[in-house]
């Protein structure tokens, strides 16, 4: 197919449509809006066969995804931010439930302040859920990160949710050129959805029960070993679509111009892009910089960090979040991923609620960590504090 | 009719003995018929009835939150329709009070606006038992709770019952209905009415609660019977928005069902609370003229 320009949350609307989910639950909110509102008349227009439910709330949205995941049905939903944060409760219990249930997620901050921009504190705080979470760099990566998420989550060796995070407005209402792929392609791909086990008069089973103290533990480790798992089906499976789609997702981390860099940049999500392009300016300088871009966030791919940046001499991390009292997220797990290696790691928290990053940013914050200065908000308005 | 031997809630569970809910939820499972999934919030018909890896439930069950049980039911129901398998097969949750009035309550309004097809049964013992006897918006007046204890500045809960039976009447939903479980051939054939109607339909089915409201457990189908006989818990149907059937009693006065429990001891005693057993009384009245449901 010739590449098609396309807004990105209706190519993600496109995409969705490829995969065939029998049941869209969603509610809308900004950024995610254009993805509810595409799938709708996706369906209103008979080019999908689902039942679109109008749920009054996130909170329903997702609880009806549980609702139809159990009963046998591929599901999707989309929300973003405060829509995120109503769902909490649904979001750590259909994991618990094991449902594969994909959601997409147009990152967006949290309030208050209330802000509709771009940051990853949504799906950042959503980590120790259970989900898994993947991070597109661009439209292209969100619209083949959804039809991975399937394959992967209702693999019956994985069975889990995931969550495939695009930055708010950077992609969700940006024009680019997407490879949106056939529907024979992805049939061929994902094939129709195959319950390991659901809701069925013929066979009755109970979900959802409760653990005593005697089994919970268990519960707990067997749902960690999943999302540990996921990392290889992710490999797996992303080889595969590399194979028929011509783009191979097999890493979970990608490495750009970092083969001899001595700083090592690392970032998730549309901030590659303008961090690429500043690498290749101070490359030209004769900077040896490269890039780590972390494409899953969970499970997190500490082993696969801890390789790629064992040869490089400073460690810059950019965080769309904070983890308030602490750290960024991304930060505080990468220097885990390198405990003992001896690299100094700095993280920098920029780009909050929706504030630019741009290539010379990218610069200084290389600087910053070539001098052994790091671990701040990066970009901060003295005049206003 | 649906056969009424299935026994589709299973002995084993671990409800107390002379528990209402459970036996409500037994016939309301006789009522709706083999090919039934039941989603249940939580609360204490959870607890009791699936201890992992144990489960009380011969028929598809699932359990997701405390407050989600008819969003989970819409799933379910959307599923099975796109399945093709909807009407074969039938969608009925199960919930408490305290799920349905009060933390569910934004998840039933949507679920019944949007028209899903399902049966929404609460088992009404009128507060949270599972989590020690806290008040529910169901709670009745001036019974003592947890959370709405009698003293020396309070006569127990200050509220009457929130009328869901009518809130979902005025969401249009075709089939609402009140029952008890002490009455238990009425509550099977209002499960299976409901179930035979298309769109959400709603029952609240009064389910007395030893250990909750202060009686002996042997007591549960008396006790029941008393609240119908006093007027405190009228049992109706309204079919698309009209009172269609009440069942008409020779009314006593709300005394003998109030003494015979615990959770009302302090209108009793030290001393006769005449003022606060007049307005129980007055909401007794207040339901039969309401209701109709006086035998003249
Ligand atoms: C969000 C949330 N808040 C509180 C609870 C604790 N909780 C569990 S069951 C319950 C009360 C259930 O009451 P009801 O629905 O009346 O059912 P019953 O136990 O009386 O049968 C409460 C408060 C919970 N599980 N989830």
């Amino acid at each position: 197919m010739p590449l098609q320009m396309m807004e990105g949350s209706i190519a993600v609307a496109e995409t969705v449509r490829l995969c065939r989910p029998q049941v869209i639950s969603a509610y809308p909110i900004t950024p995610q809006t254009h993805i509810v509102e595409g799938l709708a008349s996706i369906v209103a227009d008979g080019r999908l066969d689902a039942e679109y439910i109008c749920v009054e709330s996130e909170f329903s949205a997702l609880s009806a995804c549980i609702g139809a995941s159990a009963a046998g049905s591929r599901v999707y939903s989309a929300t973003t931010s405060q829509g995120l944060a109503l769902m909490a409760e649904v979001v750590f219990n259909s994991a618990g439930m094991r449902l594969p249930i994909v959601m997409g997620i147009a990152n967006r901050a949290i309030s208050a302040p209330l802000s509709i921009w771009n940051d990853q504190q949504d799906s950042i705080m959503m980590r120790d859920s259970g989900w898994l979470q993947l991070y597109a760099e661009d439209n292209q990566e969100a619209v083949d990160l959804h039809v991975l998420a399937y394959k992967i989550c209702e693999d019956h060796d994985i069975l889990l949710p995931a969550f495939v995070c695009f930055d708010g407005f950077i992609l969700s209402h940006v024009f680019e050129p997407v490879d949106i792929p056939s529907q024979e392609e992805v049939d061929e791909f994902l094939g129709p959805f195959n319950p390991y086990q659901q809701l069925d008069v013929k066979d009755p089973i109970s979900f959802g029960m409760y653990a005593t103290p005697e089994y919970y533990l268990e519960f707990r480790y067997e749902h960690d070993q999943a999302v540990h798992r996921a990392a290889d089906a992710l490999r797996k499976h992303g080889k595969a679509f590399g194979e028929k789609f011509g783009r191979d997702y097999s890493e979970l981390v990608e490495g750009y111009r970092l083969e001899d860099a001595e700083v090592a940049i690392i970032a998730m999500g549309s901030i590659c892009g303008t961090t690429k392009d500043a690498i290749d300016e101070m490359r030209a300088e004769g900077k040896k910089v490269g890039l780590l871009k972390i494409r899953c966030f969970r499970p997190f791919p500490a082993a696969d960090i801890a390789k790629a940046l064992a040869h490089v001499k400073t460690v810059a991390v950019l965080d769309k979040n904070i983890s308030l009292g602490a750290k960024g997220a991304v930060g505080i797990e990468v220097k885990d991923a390198c405990y003992g290696l001896g690299i100094p790691i700095y993280d920098y928290v920029l780009g909050l609620g929706g504030r630019d990053v741009r290539k010379k940013d990218i610069k200084k914050i290389v600087e910053l960590a070539e001098k052994g200065s790091g671990d701040m908000f990066y970009g901060l308005r003295e005049e206003l504090l | 009719m649906v056969d009424r031997t299935i026994e589709n809630f299973d002995c084993g569970h671990r409800a107390c003995g002379g528990c209402g809910a459970s036996s409500a939820v037994r016939m309301i499972l006789k009522g709706a018929g083999e090919n039934t999934i039941v989603v249940s919030p939580t609360g204490c018909l959870e607890v009791f009835s699936t201890p992992y890896p144990e489960t009380a439930w011969k028929t598809p069950w699932i359990h997701s939150l405390f407050e989600n049980a008819s969003a989970v039911a819409s799933g379910v129901e959307a599923a099975l329709k796109k399945q093709g398998r909807l009407g074969k097969e039938k969608v009925l949750v199960i919930g408490g009070d305290g799920a349905t009035v009060d933390i569910g309550m934004l998840c039933i309004s949507g679920a019944f606006e949007r028209g899903h097809d399902f049966t929404y049964v609460c088992y009404d013992n009128e507060a949270y038992m599972n989590t020690g006897i806290q008040r529910s918006g169901a709670t009745p007046y001036d019974a003592d709770t947890t959370t709405s204890p009698s003293g020396v500045c309070s006569t127990g809960n200050n509220r009457p019952k929130k009328d869901l039976p009518q809130i979902l009447v005025a969401h249009g939903s075709p089939y609402v209905a009140t029952a008890t479980m002490a009455y238990p051939m009425d509550l099977m054939k209002k499960v299976e009415k409901a179930m035979n109607t298309q769109g959400p339909c709603y029952i609240q089915v009064h389910a007395p609660c030893c250990t909750g409201w202060g009686y002996d457990g042997a007591k549960t189908m008396e006790i029941g019977r008393m609240a119908v006989e006093c007027g405190l818990w009228p049992c109706y149907e309204i079919v698309d928005g009209k009172l269609t059937s009440v069942k008409k009693v020779k009314r006593v006065p709300v005394d003998e069902y109030l003494k015979a429990q615990k959770r009302f001891r302090h209108l009793f005693k030290p001393t006769r609370n005449d003022a606060e057993i007049a307005k129980i009384q007055a909401i007794a009245d207040a339901n039969a003229a309401k209701y109709g449901i006086d035998i003249e």
